[in-house]
C-alpha cells in the first residue's frame, strides 16, 4: 500500500514539485492541495513546502494561514494527524499558531541561501526516526525570515518536553552560538532549527530536507526526514487516523 | 445610517524583540553624520476605512482585525488611531486627533 501524502500549493510555493519529488521517491503517493480547496482528499500527512507564500505580504506565512486549505490543516493537525511545515511551510505554522514560536527577519537581516547542518536533537519522533546515525545533516536553507524566536520561558518548555527537534550546529557537531556563528544562519535563539507541537504530530524547520534528498543534489541528507513522515503517515493511516505514532515510530 | 471611519493601525515590534532593521537605520547615521538618536525601532502602518454604525464598532473591527491579522501577538504590539470620521449622510467630516494612540 502506498501512502498518499498531500503537498499543499499557496500561490507562491516555490517548492512544492521538489518535495513531490522526493515523497514519490520515498514510495509515497504525492498529491497537490491546492489553497482554495478545503478538502485534504483523505491524505494521511500534509506537508507545507517552502517559498513565498502570497508573496509574504505583511509577514510571512500570514495570509496563508487564512486560506481555505489551512483551516482544513488546522483542523487534522488538531485531530492527530501528520503535518510538516519546511522553511515558509513553517513559517505558516507558526503563524497558525500550530507549532510554537515565530520567524523573525535574520539577524544579518540578509536573505541566505546555502548549506548549513543542524543535528536531530530527538531522534524518536515521527519526523526523524529515520534520519540515519547521529551525525550532523547538512541541508540547504534559503530564507529571509528564519531568526526562530519565543519567549524564555516558552524555550525553556520546549527543551523540558523534547519539542527542539533540530538545531544548528558547526560541523564538529557543536550547537551553534545566537550571533556572530555562521552556523547558525538566521541568529535563532539557542540555535533552534526546527520544533513541534506539544502533541507531538506537527512539526517545521527551516532547512530543506527536500533539497538534499539525492545524491545527485549534493546531498542525501534529508532524504532520511521524508522517509521518516511516509513512515509514520503509512504506519498513521493503518493504525487510524494517526494515533500512536510515536509508539510505532520506535 | 452607518459612517465612514479611517484608522491607521501602528505594529511595532515588542520591547525585547530583536529588531534588527531598526539596528541598522541606527548603523547608518553614522554616515549621516547625526548623532545622539538611539532606540530606533521599525514597525508598520497600515491605514484603512471601516463603515460602521459609530465609531466604537468600527474600532472594535480594527481592533479585531489588529490582533488576529495585521500583528503577531508573540512579537508585535500595535496601537489603533482614528485620522477622520466621514457620516454618509452629511458628509461632514473631522480629524480624530482626540482619541489617537490609545495604546
Amino acid at each position: 500500500m502506498t501512502v498518499r501524502i498531500g503537498v499543499v500549493v499557496f500561490p507562491g510555493s516555490n517548492c512544492d514539485r521538489d518535495t513531490l519529488h522526493a515523497l514519490d521517491l520515498a514510495g509515497a503517493e504525492p498529491l497537490e492541495l491546492w489553497h482554495e480547496q478545503a478538502s485534504l482528499d483523505g491524505v494521511a500527512g500534509v506537508i507545507l513546502p517552502g517559498g513565498f507564500a502570497y508573496g509574504d505580504y505583511l509577514r510571512a506565512g500570514v495570509i496563508a494561514r487564512f486560506s481555505p486549505v489551512m483551516r482544513s490543516v488546522a483542523a487534522f493537525a488538531n485531530d492527530g494527524g501528520l503535518v510538516l511545515g519546511v522553511c515558509n511551510g513553517f513559517q505558516v505554522l507558526a503563524e497558525a499558531g500550530l507549532v510554537p514560536g515565530a520567524l523573525l527577519r535574520n539577524r544579518g537581516l540578509r536573505f541566505l541561501g546555502r548549506d548549513i547542518r543542524i543535528a536531530v536533537e530527538q531522534p524518536d519522533t515521527p519526523f526523524t526516526h529515520l534520519a540515519g546515525p547521529r551525525r550532523p545533516l547538512r541541508l540547504p536553507v534559503a530564507h529571509g525570515e528564519g531568526c526562530f524566536f519565543a519567549d524564555p520561558a516558552t524555550l525553556d518548555g520546549l527543551e523540558r518536553d523534547g519539542q527542539v527537534l533540530f538545531r544548528y550546529v558547526r560541523e564538529d557537531g557543536t550547537v551553534a552560538a545566537e550571533t556572530d556563528d555562521p552556523a547558525n544562519p538566521n541568529g535563532s535563539l539557542r540555535a533552534i532549527a526546527g520544533v513541534r507541537n506539544a502533541a507531538g504530530n506537527v512539526a517545521g524547520l527551516m532547512p530543506h530536507p527536500e533539497r538534499a534528498s539525492e545524491a545527485v543534489l549534493g546531498s542525501d541528507d534529508g532524504f532520511g526526514l521524508i522517509r521518516s513522515f511516509v513512515a509514520s503517515a503509512e504506519a498513521g493511516a493503518r493504525s487510524d487516523a494517526g494515533r500512536g505514532l510515536e509508539v510505532i515510530a520506535r | 445610517m452607518t459612517a465612514e471611519y479611517r484608522f491607521a493601525v501602528n505594529v511595532t515590534p515588542k520591547p525585547g524583540i530583536l529588531d534588527p532593521q531598526g539596528r541598522a537605520v541606527e548603523g547608518s547615521l553614522d554616515h549621516l553624520g547625526i548623532a545622539g538618536v538611539s532606540a530606533v525601532r521599525v514597525g508598520r502602518r497600515v491605514e484603512l476605512s471601516v463603515a460602521a454604525a459609530d465609531e466604537a464598532a468600527a474600532r472594535a473591527v480594527v481592533e479585531r482585525l489588529a490582533a488576529e491579522l495585521l500583528s503577531n501577538p508573540l512579537i508585535e504590539a500595535f496601537g489603533v488611531e482614528l485620522l477622520q470620521a466621514t457620516s454618509s449622510t452629511t458628509s461632514d467630516a473631522r480629524a480624530g486627533t482626540a482619541e489617537a494612540g490609545a495604546r
